[in-house]
């Protein structure tokens, strides 16, 4: 065993590496349940988004493409979300549960092909002087540019929901759907914006695996991670600013169980395997004793009666 | 006469199975206090649900100051002038006052700037406000200045108002009456629906009564009596229920320094409440919604669980017990909320039978059930009952609100309590099942049960009642006879403006 | 313009119809994925429908139904009666690999002694451990509110993690030569959950899960605890008002959901898988989710469920060996089957109706 071996500089880059693709996905999907629905299928989103961008950037060699690509991809299997839960009024738990099974094997299927293929590479962010710097330069002007569009994406949500028309309309939605049918917003179209909205932003999140944490394509590759956001939705009490505090939590549990793997600790593998998921039931629990929060429509069937 | 605000032309709206208006014609004047006047289910939310444009006609025209109106959503409605005080669902209780009003408004100013005119109009109009309080966290009354406030400020030239003193206490809809008065002056039409004749008699310049979706007639107010205004909105003589002398007996309830918080987030705690009620009594508990109404059915019902002494039955303390154990002592309670609490709206007559049923009428034995005898029990309460079905097979929800309100005070009043705890009994209930139903909970004291009767209908109170209690903000006043009593003493029984300022007109 | 109305009550034929609707749907689409795949998509069909029952080799693959069909709807009963009463486990995959693990633990704990009460030993070894998999959702949620579905489904990647652990450590083959994964039960009389008859397929898992559908079908018709269970379901508050203590509930369907996976688990590991090894699990406990509402959760039509997707399961093998068609070619399939039939749940609640176009 050798500790250190671990250098707490790159332990800190690795972490807001491994933290990305919650992040996106639990943005995403706080905006989603900021508009009162639950859409329990972000696993599945992801790992379309996963492949959907993997795919594309091997065909076309742009890892730009392959994230756009993976956006769209993850947009429309939620638009299959929004058939069933806004169309055809089914229960949003069940229909979040059928996008995630079909989302793994529809991924596996398409996947076939790219199993040990190297996807094109993403530059990294270089900066002169900046990036060069000691600590300061790898840890905040060295990554690539998605996860800078993560905080970013962070940032605009939150301002979003605070400061704009949009938000207040979309929180009104999410708190009390009749009330805001009654004064006559679109409930339905409000909501199926931010189903996609969520749906890309898992794609995103499902490439940024696929594309820059791994880089390689596997199936079931995303292993829970979009479980883990949808938990730590929760634990931001649905909350933009948490949410990233969160991600980095969960990212450094991830790179911390990585590093002490490596390290050649003496706890076996499969049981630090085991511990973003024993974390995440954790906070859970410490955190589940504040509901007070919850957009108080969600969940819930909107069906505009007479 | 000049020319009206808004005219009605044959205005027509049909649902399967149920024409919701027919041909409806009437005329609002300008500055006029028009009073919409009729039953539940007379068609009266259809018809201002197409003013509001949140329903389209299927024939008929409307006209606003001459130029043809027809309003394809509420935003276009808004545009031209028209603003809506709803009785229900249009406020966001997680939302401060402010974001509400901006909800609701179409080109909002910047918060800081809005709050500023919220203040200035609440204050112009005696109904003072703090923008950035939690609608959650305000009072009933509050809550409506609130979507008044949010309607004034866009200066419309039609105001309709559903239902709007059924939240407030008599001091309070006085002074709602001077700021609609001080708006009438101001040149506003109001559109005033109700089906309190009283009040349309003190205020409405003029009424239109609907019946089965149809215009029955129209008149003044303040030239014609209520009863000739009840009978043409019944369309048949009122039975008022018959009322027997009454003994009391030994006290069969008995609540003692009882304080709960409310389970529920925007919830009104229970506050050292004391009651007693005697064999043959009713009691009414009035109030004002959202004052703790829904916790003290729950604290007799077993919903909610107390100190074990804090409620007593017959001298036994059942505080801890739950609602079966409750129910095997002959503690019954009936809940509000008809669909979803009282009742399971997708389960059938039979199973919700069962639901209330179980103990005191041994529907099951060692858990399982009986299915038959339990049916029996269905069909009895709809024959006692006369609830209108085609069978106990039938959806509690395919049931209307009036003949599901009579499935489940039926269900508890025919297992025979000892106490029976009734809340809202005949909200949104038709006159005429309105009255059978009274007529049971007094037929059932007349037995020797005890019974509370929860309602914000200060008419149903003084009519069946004996005493007669109020809630404000979880307290529970002393209860007093009802004989004798003044609509001012209710109204300081039940909070009196709760702090609200009288308009300065 | 097409409105929804609801209808006044459930249609029942409609509640009937569904399932076969979203079927023959799931036939029609998934033909055309095949099709996009290069495939016939009506000799693929044929072969995932008809094949493993009528085909040249149907007597080899029929007992392969009961083998496959009998996890599923032993989990799958389980689960409904959660999802019924709104508590959502998820996490059954996790329960059937802990019910493995403890049974075939206390199996392998005897040996090589041979004795009756070995196997009817692992049976409770394996029930208590996907009950108490079951029990840490259920517990979490009753004492702090935390959200069932998501504990349930954390805990399955932990059993995943877990079941590597033991197929490379305290379970594994002493005399294995160093490969991964236990001794074989299939070799140890004691601990086998042999065939009842052979070449049937009929094993104890096929009576543990007949019993698990009438004893569903008594709970749910004609108990008290199950009328219970729907009506938490149909409206919570309602319930508390019947005297429904709902913590109680909840401890129950999870516990029992839990204990019926744990089960299948330990069926699997002493028949047809025979060793715990590191990829024993084959995603049963998802699967289930499909084969419950597919049977409508109620326990005839998950029986009926059950054997339909072990059809796919058997005939999407032969596909894949015949034909060429990918094994997650039938993950897909099975993943439509849900989405059509969750789509048409529509007609069972409302009416659609042609309108003009109406502001609503």
């Amino acid at each position: 065993m050798d500790l250190s071996a671990i250098n707490p500089v790159l332990l800190i880059a690795s972490l807001m590496v491994a933290a990305t693709p919650i992040l996106l996905a639990a943005i995403g999907e706080l905006v989603v349940e900021k508009a009162g629905v639950l859409n329990l299928g972000v696993e599945g989103m992801m790992i379309v988004g996963a492949i959907s961008g993997f795919a594309i950037s091997v065909e076309t060699g742009s890892p730009w493409l392959g994230f756009l690509a993976a956006a769209i991809g993850g947009a429309v299997l939620s638009l299959l979300f929004v058939l069933l839960t806004q169309v055809a009024l089914a229960n949003q738990v069940a229909s979040g549960l059928a996008l995630t099974l079909f989302g793994l094997g529809f991924s596996s299927l398409m996947g076939q092909g790219y199993v040990g293929v190297k996807p094109p590479q993403m530059d990294k962010l270089n900066i002169p002087v900046l990036t060069d710097l000691p600590v300061i330069g790898p840890i905040l002007f060295g990554h690539d540019p998605v996860l800078y569009l993560g905080i970013a994406l962070t940032a605009a949500v939150w301002a979003m929901l605070k400061y704009t028309r949009m938000g207040l309309v979309l929180r009104a939605v999410g708190e009390n759907h009749d009330a805001a049918h009654a004064l006559g917003y679109k409930v339905v179209r409000i909501r199926i914006m931010a189903i996609m909205f969520g749906g890309a932003c898992a794609g995103l999140g499902g490439a940024y695996i696929s594309l820059i944490r791994v880089p390689q394509w596997t199936e079931g590759m995303t292993a829970g991670v979009g479980w883990i956001a949808l938990a730590l939705v929760v634990f931001a009490s649905w909350k933009p600013w948490r949410a990233l505090l969160g991600a980095y939590l969960f990212g450094g549990v991830t790179v911390v169980q990585l590093n002490l793997q490596a390290a050649g600790v003496a706890i076996p593998v499969e049981y630090l395997a085991m511990s973003p998921y024993l974390i995440t039931i954790l906070v859970l629990v410490i955190l589940s004793a504040d509901k007070s929060r919850a957009p108080a429509s969600l969940g819930r069937i909107f069906h505009a009666t007479h | 006469m000049t020319a009206p605000l808004l005219s009605l032309q044959g205005l027509t709206k049909a649902y399967p199975g149920v024409i919701a208006n027919n041909n409806v014609s009437f005329d609002i004047g300008e500055g006029e206090v028009h009073a919409l006047l009729g039953e539940n289910g007379a068609g009266k939310s259809t018809l201002v649900k197409m003013i509001y444009g949140l329903v389209k006609p299927d024939s008929g025209t409307m006209l606003l100051r001459g130029q043809p109106f027809a309003p394809a959503e509420p935003r276009a409605a808004r545009a031209d002038g028209i603003a809506m005080v709803f009785q229900h669902f249009s406020l966001f209780d997680a939302l401060n006052v402010a974001e509400n009003i901006a909800l609701g408004m179409e080109n909002p100013p910047a918060m800081n700037d809005l709050a500023a005119r919220i203040r200035e109009v609440s204050e112009n109009y005696g109904l003072p406000l703090d923008p950035f309080r939690t609608v959650g966290d305000l009072s009933a009354g509050e809550r409506q200045r609130v979507e008044i406030i949010r309607c004034l400020l866009q200066d419309p030239k039609l105001l309709i108002m559903d239902e709007p003193t059924s939240v407030l206490t008599p001091q309070e809809v006085e002074i709602l009456f001077e700021t609609l008065q001080k708006l009438r002056s101001e040149g506003t039409s109001i559109l005033y629906i109700s089906h309190k004749l009283e009040e349309i008699r003190t205020l409405c310049d003029h009424a239109t009564i609907l019946r089965l979706g149809e215009n029955v007639g129209e008149c003044t107010p303040a030239e014609t009596s209520a009863r000739e205004m009840a009978e043409l909105m019944v369309g048949s003589t009122l039975q008022t229920p018959e009322r027997s002398g009454r003994e009391f007996g030994e006290v069969a309830l008995d609540i003692s320094g009882l304080s709960v918080p409310s389970p529920s987030e925007f919830g009104t705690a229970l506050k050292n409440l004391h009651l007693v009620v005697r064999k043959g009594e009713v009691l009414g508990v009035g109030g004002v919604a959202g004052n703790g109404q829904d916790e003290l059915l729950g604290v007799l019902s077993g919903e909610i669980l107390t100190a074990a002494d804090a409620v007593k039955k017959d001298g036994q303390p059942v505080g801890r017990m739950g609602p079966t154990a409750r129910r095997k002592l002959g503690l019954l309670t009936a809940p509000e909320e008809r669909l979803g609490h009282a009742a399971a709206p997708d389960m059938s007559l039979t199973e919700n039978a069962l639901l209330t049923g179980s103990v005191r009428e041994g529907l099951e034995s060692n858990g399982f059930l009986k299915w038959g005898l339990t049916q029996n029990f269905a069909e009895r309460i709809i024959e006692a009952f006369d609830v209108r079905t085609p069978g106990p097979d039938n959806a509690a929800r395919s049931l209307s609100g009036g003949n599901l309100q009579k499935f489940v005070i039926g269900r508890e009043v025919l297992q025979d309590p000892d106490v029976l705890v009734v809340n809202q009994p005949t909200w949104g209930v038709d006159a005429a099942a309105a009255a059978s139903i009274r007529q049971a909970i007094l037929d059932l004291a007349a037995k020797g049960a005890a019974i509370v009767c929860i309602s914000q209908d200060l008419d149903e109170l003084m009519e069946i009642s004996d005493s007669f209690a109020a809630l404000n903000e979880g307290r529970l006043s002393a209860p007093r006879e009802t004989t004798g009593l003044t609509v001012e003493e209710i109204g300081l029984m039940m909070g009196g403006a709760h702090g609200m300022e009288v308009a300065h007109v | 313009m097409i409105v929804l109305e609801k209808r006044p009550q459930p249609s029942q034929a409609w509640s009937m119809a569904t399932p076969a609707v979203a079927v023959l749907a799931t036939m029609v689409f998934g033909g055309v994925l095949f099709a996009a795949l290069g495939k016939n998509p009506i000799e693929a069909i044929q072969t995932i429908f008809w094949e493993p029952l009528f085909g040249e080799h149907a007597s080899y693959y029929r007992p392969q139904l009961l083998i496959k069909g009998a996890p599923l709807v032993l989990i799958a009963i389980g689960l409904s009666l959660g999802f019924k009463a709104g508590i959502w486990n998820i996490g059954a995959e996790g329960q059937y690999i802990m019910g493995a693990i403890v049974g075939a633990g206390v199996g392998l704990a005897f040996y090589p002694l041979e004795a009756w009460y070995i196997f009817p030993l692992m049976i409770m070894g394996g029930a208590l451990g996907g009950w108490f998999w079951a029990m840490i959702p259920a517990l979490l949620k009753v004492k702090f509110g935390t959200n069932e579905i998501l504990v349930s489904l954390m805990l399955v990647y932990v059993a995943e993690q877990l079941l590597a652990s033991m197929s490379l450590g305290l379970l594994k083959n002493p005399q294995g030569y160093g490969f991964p994964g236990s001794r074989n039960l299939q070799s140890y009389d004691s601990a086998h959950n042999a065939e009842l008859f052979a070449g049937t397929g009929m094993h104890w898992g096929v009576v543990a899960a007949l019993i698990a559908v009438i004893f569903a079908y008594v709970l749910l018709n004609r108990h008290m605890l199950g009328f219970h269970i729907r009506l938490t379901g149909e409206a919570p508050r309602a319930a508390k008002f019947a005297g429904v203590h709902p913590s109680r509930l909840i401890l129950f369907c999870l516990g029992t959901s839990g204990m019926l996976a744990g089960l299948a688990g330990l069926f699997e590991v002493a028949g047809p898988a025979g060793q715990i090894t590191i990829d024993f699990n084959v995603g049963y406990g998802f699967t289930a989710i499909i084969v419950a509402f597919l049977g409508r959760l109620h326990p005839v039509g998950i029986l009926l469920a059950g054997g339909v997707m072990a059809l796919t399961y058997i005939g999407g093998d032969i596909a894949q060996s015949k034909l060429g068609l990918p094994a997650s070619a039938i993950q897909v399939f099975q993943g439509m089957l849900l989405f059509f039939l969750l789509a048409l749940d529509l007609l069972t609640n409302y009416r659609i109706r042609a309108a003009r176009k109406e502001v609503a």
